[in-house]
This record gives C-alpha cells, sequence and structure tokens, in this order.
C-alpha cells in the first residue's frame, strides 16, 4: 500500500513579532493558559540569564543557554500529567513547564549528579548530551506506550545539528513503519556551534525529511507560541488516536553563544543575531498580550519580579544542600553492588583524598 | 626552538604536514571557521581553505566512516571527533572496516587515515566529555593507538601518525592541551610511533603510564623524590606496545606501579602487568600496583577528583610496592 504525505512548504504562523494575529488562538488555550506559558518562558529566560552570571563567577559548569529559543515552553503545556518528553540539553523550559524543581536542575549543571534523579511524577528521560542519540529512546518509550495500549504520548526534543546523525533516520525510520505514538521536535536554531544549517543538510527544510519515513512533517514558526502550541497538540492528538508520529521543524535562533564556552563572534556575523533579536518570543506575546489588555506594563514588572525571586530561591537551595558523598559514585552502578566494586568502595576509602 | 604548549604543538604538526602533502586534508564539526572546541585547528581553514579544512555535518560515524574511503582512495585524513564520549559510533566502522581493510583485500587496499579524539578528565566538563575510551580501540586488532603527553611527542609522534601507512587513533590529553610548555623543534620532525620512552631514570621502581596521567605520576614522583629512586616510562604508543622498554626497566627495579586513568577492569594497565608476569615474573620483589579510574560511570565534576588517580593514591602505591 503507497499513499501520500503532504508535507506543506509553508511556514505556520499565528503570532507575528509586532503581536498581530494572523490565524485563530488555538481553542485550547484560554487567557489563563496563555498568561501561565508567558510566565514561564519568563521564568526560563530568568533562570538562563542567572545561570549566565553564576557560570562567569565560576558557581556552574559549561553551560547551554536557551535564551531566544523560550518558545519551547508551549510545546510543553501540549502534554497532558502522564505524556513523557524526551530531551536533548537546550529545553531548560520544558522542564519548567513539566514542574521539574529548578533547584535540583540546576545541580545537574553544577556538576552534581542528584541533579537528574528525576521526580516519581515527572516522564522523562535525563538531559541527553551525545546529540540525537535520545531520539531512539523517545521511539522506545513511545512504542512500549503502544504495546502495552496506553494512551500517552512522548514528545521527542533535538536540534537541528542533530538530523545528520544516524540515529535520527534510525529513529523516524522506525517511527514511521512502527506507527509509533511520537512527536519529533527539532529545535532548528539555525547553528550547531559554529555550523550553520545550511552546512548541515541540503534539504531546504528539516520538515520535508519526514516525507521519506511515511508521516507529515511542519514547519512552525518556533518563536511563536500559538503556532507552536497548535501544530504540536494537532500532532499529539493524531498520535494519541494511533495514527502515527510527526516531525516538527521549529524555526527558531540561538541568540547567545551555543555554551558559556563558545564564542560565536569567531563565526556568525552579529548582523544576523539583531535581526532575529526582532523576533523575539517573549517580546512578540508581551506586545499581544499588552494590546489585548490581557497585561499591563505594572503586572509584566511583577511577573519579571516574581520569576527572578523564584530563580534566586531555587539558587539558593541549590547552593545550600549538603554535598554528594564521595561513595555515591559507586552506587546505582548495577541494582546490587557487586564484590569488585565492594573492594573498589573499601580502596577508595583508603586512599582517596 | 619554540615553547609551545600541546594544542599548539599539534597545529603546528597539522600546519606542517598539510603543507607538505597536498592529500592530507581535516575534517570534523567546527574544525574550520571555529578553529576547534580546544583552537587546536586554528589558523588551519584561512591557510588551506574550506576544501582541506572541512566543517562536517554533526555525524561521528561519518567523519570515521567517510574518512576510511578517502583514505582508500589517494587522500590522507585527519579526522576529529569533538571529545571523548563522542567517538563511539566510530567503533563499528573502525573495527568493522578500518582495522581489517588491510587483511581482507590482503594488502590490496589500505587505510592510512588519523582519528583524532581529545580525552581525559579533570577539566570539570559537562557529561560525556571526560573519558578515557583508549582500552575500547587497544582491543581492536589493525589500530594503532597513539598517546602523546607533552608538546614535543604530540608534534612527533602525530607526524609520524599522519604518514604512517596504517589507521592510527590518536589520542590528545584535553587536560593538558593548555596545561604544559615545552621547547618544540620549529622544523618536522617524526617520532617512533611503537616506542615507549624513559621519562626519568630511576633504580628503585618503575612507573608506567601515558598520556594525561603523566602529569600526575610527576607530581606524585617528586613528592617523593627524596625517598626513593623511580623510573618512569611514558608508553606514548598504546598499540602495539613497547614492551621491551618496560620489561628493561622493570627488570632492573624489580618494581612496578601502573597508572591509568580509564575504569581498572580489562584496562591496559591489566594487559602491562599481564606481560611483566609472563616474561619477568620472577625478577619481581613485589606484586605489581594498579592506579586507575574506578570500575565506575565517569563521574559528574563534583565527584570526579574522587574518581581520577592523584598523586595522593600513586604515592600510596609506591609505597605499597616498595614495603612488600
Ligand atoms: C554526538 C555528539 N557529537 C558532538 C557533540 C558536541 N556538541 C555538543 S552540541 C553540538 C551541536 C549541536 O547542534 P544542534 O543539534 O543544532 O543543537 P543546538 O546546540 O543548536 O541546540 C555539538 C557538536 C555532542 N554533544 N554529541
Ligand atoms: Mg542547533
Amino acid at each position: 500500500m503507497s499513499k501520500k504525505v503532504s508535507t506543506s512548504s509553508k511556514m505556520i504562523q499565528i503570532l507575528d513579532e509586532n503581536g498581530e494575529l494572523h490565524g485563530e488562538i488555538p481553542k485550547e488555550l484560554n487567557n489563563e493558559q496563555i498568561k501561565k506559558i508567558y510566565e514561564t518562558m519568563i521564568l526560563t529566560r530568568a533562570f538562563d540569564q542567572t545561570a549566565l552570571a553564576l557560570q562567569r563567577e565560576g558557581r556552574m559548569l559549561t553551560y547551554a543557554s536557551t535564551f531566544g529559543q523560550e518558545a519551547q515552553v508551549a510545546a510543553a503545556f501540549a502534554l497532558e500529567k502522564d505524556d513523557w518528553f524526551v530531551p536533548s540539553f537546550r529545553e531548560h523550559g520544558v522542564f519548567f513547564a513539566r514542574g521539574y524543581p529548578i533547584s535540583q536542575y540546576m545541580l545537574y549543571w553544577v556538576g552534581d549528579g542528584r541533579g537528574m534523579q528525576i521526580p516519581k511524577d515527572i516522564n522523562c528521560t535525563p538531559i541527553s548530551v551525545p546529540v540525537s542519540t535520545q531520539i531512539l529512546h523517545g521511539v522506545g518509550i513511545a512504542w512500549a506506550m503502544k504495546l502495552q495500549k496506553k494512551k500517552n504520548v512522548v514528545e521527542i526534543f533535538f536540534g537541528d545539528g542533530a538530523t545528520s546523525k544516524g540515529d535520527f533516520h534510525e529513529g523516524l525510520n522506525w517511527a514511521g513503519v512502527f506507527k509509533v505514538p511520537c512527536v519529533f521536535i527539532c529545535q532548528n536554531n539555525q547553528w550547531a556551534i559554529s555550523v550553520p544549517r545550511s552546512k548541515q543538510t541540503a534539504s531546504e527544510t528539516i520538515a520535508q525529511k519526514a516525507n521519506a519515513y511515511g508521516f507529515e512533517g511542519v514547519q512552525v514558526d518556533g518563536n511563536d507560541v500559538f503556532a507552536l502550541y497548535k501544530v504540536v497538540k494537532d500532532a499529539i492528538d493524531k498520535a494519541r488516536s494511533d495514527k502515527g508520529p510527526t516531525l516538527i521543524e521549529m524555526f527558531t535562533y540561538r541568540l547567545s553563544d551555543h555554551t558559556t564556552a563558545d564564542d560565536a563572534k569567531k563565526y556568525r556575523d552579529e548582523k544576523e543575531v539583531e535581526v532575529w533579536k526582532k523576533k523575539d518570543p517573549i517580546d512578540r506575546l508581551k506586545k499581544f498580550l499588552l494590546k489585548k489588555k490581557l497585561l499591563t506594563e505594572d503586572e509584566n514588572k511583577k511577573i519579571w519580579e516574581q520569576a527572578q525571586a523564584t530563580v534566586d530561591a531555587a539558587v539558593k537551595e541549590e547552593e545550600s544542600m549538603s554535598p554528594m558523598k564521595s561513595e555515591d559514585i559507586f552506587t546505582n552502578m548495577y541494582a546490587e553492588i557487586p564484590e569488585n566494586l565492594k573492594e573498589q568502595i573499601e580502596e577508595a576509602k583508603r586512599v582517596s583524598p | 626552538m619554540s615553547v609551545l604548549n600541546l594544542a599548539q604543538a599539534i597545529n603546528q604538526a597539522l600546519m606542517q604536514e598539510m603543507e607538505k602533502d597536498e592529500s592530507v586534508i581535516v575534517l570534523g564539526e567546527d574544525v574550520g571557521t571555529d578553529g576547534g572546541v580546544f583552537r587546536v585547528t586554528e589558523g588551519l581553514w584561512k591557510k588551506f581553505g574550506g576544501e582541506r579544512v572541512i566543517d562536517t555535518p554533526l555525524a561521528e560515524s561519518a567523519i570515521c566512516g567517510v574518512s576510511i574511503g578517502l583514505a582508500i582512495n589517494g587522500m590522507k585524513p585527519v579526522g576529529e571527533i569533538q571529545f571523548d564520549g563522542f567517538s563511539l559510533p566510530c567503533i563499528d566502522q573502525l573495527y568493522s572496516h578500518a582495522a581489517r581493510m588491510r587483511n581482507r583485500t590482503r594488502g590490496r587496499l589500505t587505510v592510512p587515515m588519523v582519528l583524532r579524539i581529545p580525552y581525559s578528565g579533570g577539566t570539570r566538563a559537562l557529561e560525556h566529555h571526560s573519558e578515557s575510551p583508549e582500552t575500547l580501540f587497544v582491543h581492536i586488532p589493525g589500530l594503532k593507538v597513539v598517546v602523546p603527553s607533552t608538546p614535543y611527542n604530540a608534534k612527533g609522534l602525530l607526524i609520524s601518525s599522519i604518514r604512517d601507512p596504517d589507521p592510527v587513533i590518536f589520542m590528545e590529553p584535553k587536560r593538558v592541551y593548555h596545561a604544559i610548555k615545552e621547547e618544540v623543534p620549529n622544523e618536522s620532525y617524526e617520532l617512533q610511533i611503537g616506542k615507549a620512552r624513559i621519562i626519568q631514570e630511576g633504580t628503585d621502581v618503575t612507573v608506567i603510564t601515558w598520556g594525561a596521567m603523566l602529569k600526575v605520576v610527576r607530581e606524585a614522583v617528586e613528592q617523593l623524590s627524596e625517598k626513593y629512586s623511580v623510573e618512569i616510562v611514558d608508553m606514548q604508543t598504546l598499540s602495539p606496545m613497547d614492551e621491551e622498554t618496560f620489561i628493561k626497566s622493570v627488570q632492573k627495579t624489580g618494581r612496578a606501579v601502573v597508572v591509568q586513568e580509564a575504569p581498572k577492569t580489562c584496562g591496559v594497565a591489566a594487559e602491562i602487568v599481564s606481560r611483566v608476569n609472563e616474561k619477568i615474573l620472577t625478577s619481581l620483589e613485589a606484586p605489581v600496583q594498579r592506579v586507575t579510574g574506578w570500575d565506575t560511570t565517569m563521574p559528574l565534576p563534583k565527584l570526579e577528583e574522587y574518581y581520577l588517580p592523584n598523586p595522593n593514591r600513586i604515592g600510596k602505591a609506591i609505597e605499597t610496592v616498595m614495603n612488600f
């Protein structure tokens, strides 16, 4: 049986950079939820700015900023309670939208392994640093859902660079063959460290790659929370009703350096960054909210203050936690500690600093 | 002579080999316009252009597998894997193809490629950026595995690796990229692959190590310099292994400690101990000791110091063999 799948060649947008609507706000989003998305985006940016500052003071490891990509929050809002997300390493906003404790999330970025001891009520995998590898885990988690006749779905996040690896092909192909209930969300932020999207693939879009796997691909303005929410929600509904996966290309931009260890000025034109700053996802939603009188400048200021206070409290909590015990590196290697490791624990006690 | 750090010495080796031989090309993630995340390929793209210094798509299996093809067909690819933890997709290409192409085709096709991999911990890096996977490569017959430890041997060994007719895995101790400076000859020179070197002579005990651990071993030995006369062997190449040098040394001292950063079980240290046992067991005054990483996942930075061999642990092992 052969079937045609469509991949729209037009990027979907509802809210433009001036805060004007070009379509309908998804019906699932009421004013309260829109505000909640807005607040979570601001929380994400406050976290980001704080993390960058802490990093400069040596209080954080190398840190991957999410500046400019905060609309990702909207993708998380389309999930139901027991759904899963499978992150890469630039999904801070998704973690926060799903209720991951900020102080614990911070632990990971200061190099403390307890940061990824995922709270029991959150369904996600840990941050995946090896690019693209997590795509396959997401497919497996979603496939398990189908095999167990559960109705939950999985959002799988990765970058534009990740689409070059074999894992991307293998994961999408598998999901197509078995009609796995997942949504592939490519955060195309135009850069993979110093390599621009145009050098990553000769495809015109990333979304069109879905064609080859037999399912739908959609390119969406990734700085537009309404459009992003809509395409993700549609894809989730489709996956939940066993109609297979979707690839969503979230067209956005990395406004920051790749990480704090990188200097983007070496390889990219500042003018490009300036152009994208005008498309900021937070500014854009703010303009809309002000125009619709759903927000006042005064309220806005309070939201920012509240976000900063929340982040500051989280930092304080993280930094006042008792350190991990050195023996903890041996625990959780296996369900039961084998003899040779028991010996090494004893040896470590004798010889380590 | 110029005083260079290890990253600069490697950069100079690449420059000189590219100047000398047009078939040498450099490929990898961010090696071009960015000059490499450790600045190792800085200036190459400007000098040789995008056709010989290539920013590749993000695909380690391809960097390795395509290099195999390039090498088969007359090029001399020097591929870069950005960090140790991302070298693992290359194992399939190396194990199944690069390492056995000469053997399978009875010498008709050969794979004169180099794969450069920054490795080692101790840099407070993110997860998967601090691994020491040398054992995995050493265990593949047909590969050469070279691990420099200072600017001088890094330059000479890389030049030899590029000129070598077989695939070479070149593991660079990232922890000391910018931390060790040394006089390095300005001109091009080769150092023999498969040859260890004696860093300092001694008569009481031999400490055998390689790569990033050499600096740590030196610190440990320095602290005991009043007490013991320690001979330090820097392996430089892990495959093929220069057995003669360390066997001779241990025969002389009668005592040995092997220091590796990788996890203990089945590490290269175990191979060295086996060879000592096979060849000169009866010359030993004490059982050979190993100081290694633990058999655990490489911990995140908060606990990495607890994982890594340090001068204290090495000193204690030296005391153990001296006081047996
Ligand atoms: C397999 C692998 N290779 C290399 C790296 C080093 N690295 C970290 S992020 C990155 C670029 C990733 O680009 P992209 O997928 O677009 O994600 P972004 O960083 O833009 O969010 C690279 C090369 C890695 N983490 N994993
Ligand atoms: Mg990217």
